[in-house]
């Protein structure tokens, strides 16, 4: 039987993790790799890095992290943030990444999609999709962070992204995301219904009980959080116990 | 020992380079490369494969003598192979993914889209499933029945021959998930992503 999993997400900048992991035995709170590494030996089922460094400059380093935590780390590493270009796409599988995740050039140009699966095949596309709620039943996709409108519904824009290739979607809901309220189910539901790609969900994980509403009431095939495991709050091991109890099948 | 990977620029094979240089180190000898002469000479091949099984067998074939150097290999000298994802489904005569397409032939069987019964079943099978051991293996020494795999594909391999399958995963159907034959190994899942027990895998491998 197929596991939901698990994903913890850090937000890296400039080289940094911007939120740490409250864990004593790390040396340094800001240390991607290191961090990485705890999550992988914790069993995190899969690790997601997330650049949010705002110049074209920085990308080496980004690349340079990939790079250290995929000759540690022997579970699935996706990156994203400023994936834009086929070439960003090389330097980061050849880094190491097992997939890249694209938000605003996917919007921009759902083509780019194709072109990616097409080269890189679909396993390894990633389509994150930023969503906030507009009228009831009814979400808008926003780019660069949250900050634009696009005017694109949703779910009509995650069924272009599976036809054009994506393997996956990964779901955001801008509303609640670092609201710790749990996930937008509605919208999870919703878009998980209208697909056949599996979906991550993401955005608003602040109790264990979100991620079983992300998963049973919503429909995800994997579960994304942050700062529930950033702040020790709780471990991977704790998260995936927690589900188990409830009958939600997880790769203990 | 020299194991090579064969890099036939076809897909992202980074993990696997990394993982077998982690379980290789200081005892096997690994190359990373599609040189003809140097496949020959090595005492295993890794035959990794990512994207679509078209996309795949067109890369092997525009490596001029690849294909034959493999076969010599696997087939004439029964030397041990590992087939990883779409390394494995080209053992197959033929694949249906984006055109049907002539696979190397190593074991009768086809590669066909998973039925996943009417949209009941998400594809790609994504993520972390169990895998159940069917026969004997050597790749599968010391892993436990139903131990969790990394998977991520869309098309499954079918073998005519039901007694090559060393494995099956449950995702709408019991998918082949490994198969063994004498010198010939694959395993639809990816070891190489598979944490510390696919690390394991691997391991066997270079011991065989």
């Amino acid at each position: 039987m197929l596991k939901n999993r698990i994903i913890p997400c850090l937000d890296v900048k400039n080289g940094r993790v911007v939120k740490g992991i409250n864990f004593v035995e790390l040396k340094d709170a800001g240390d991607p790799v290191e961090q990485a590494k705890i999550y992988s030996d914790g069993g995190a089922d899969e690790i997601c890095f997330l650049d949010i460094t705002a110049s074209n400059e920085n990308r080496e380093t980004i690349i340079d992290i990939v790079r250290k935590t995929a000759k540690e780390c022997f579970v699935p590493l996706t990156v994203g943030g400023g994936v834009r270009t086929i070439q960003n796409i090389t330097d980061l599988l050849l880094a190491g990444a097992d997939k890249v995740s694209i938000n605003t050039a996917a919007v921009k140009n759902v083509d780019f999609i194709k072109e990616a699966s097409k080269k890189f095949g679909s396993q390894c596309i990633v389509v994150a999709i930023d969503a906030k709620k507009i009228l009831d039943n009814k979400w808008e996709v926003f780019t660069h962070g949250g900050r634009n409108k696009t005017g694109i519904d949703a779910v009509e824009f995650a069924k272009k992204v599976e036809e054009n290739g994506a393997g996956e979607i990964l779901l955001t809901s801008m509303d609640k995301d670092g609201t710790k309220s749990g996930y937008d189910v509605d919208l999870l539901k919703t878009i998980t219904n209208n697909t056949n790609i599996p979906v991550i969900a993401s955005g608003g994980v602040g109790t264990l009980d979100h991620l079983y509403d992300g998963i049973v009431k919503g429909g995800a095939s994997a579960v994304l959080a942050a700062s529930i495991f950033h702040y020790g709050e709780y471990k991977i091991k704790d998260a995936k116990e927690y589900l188990n109890s409830k009958n939600v099948s997880v790769r203990l | 020992m020299n194991v090579t990977i064969v890099d036939y620029q076809s897909g992202n094979i980074s993990s696997v380079i990394n993982s077998f240089t982690e379980v290789a180190k200081g005892k096997v000898n690994l190359e990373v490369t599609s040189d003809i002469k140097k496949i020959k000479s090595s005492d295993k091949i890794v035959l990794p494969g990512q994207g679509s099984f078209k996309s795949c067998v067109d890369s092997l074939n525009s490596i001029v003598g690849l294909v034959d150097t493999l076969r010599d290999f696997a087939i004439t000298n029964k030397k041990p192979l590992l087939g990883i994802c779409v390394g494995l489904q080209m053992f197959a005569d033929i694949g249906y993914e984006e055109a049907e397409t002539k696979g190397l032939g190593w074991i009768p069987g086809n590669v066909s889209k998973i039925d996943n019964q009417k949209g009941k079943y998400k594809l790609p099978h994504i993520g972390w499933n169990e895998i159940e051991i069917q026969k004997e293996s050597k790749l599968f020494k010391d892993i436990k029945n139903k131990s969790h795999m990394y998977f991520v594909h869309s098309f499954e391999f079918i073998p005519e021959d039901k007694s090559v399958i060393s494995a099956t995963a449950d995702y709408s159907s019991k998918i082949v998930c490994a198969v063994e034959k004498d010198n010939l190994f694959g395993t639809q899942f990816h070891p190489e992503k598979s944490d510390k027990i696919g690390l394991k895998i691997i391991d066997n491998f270079l011991k065989l």
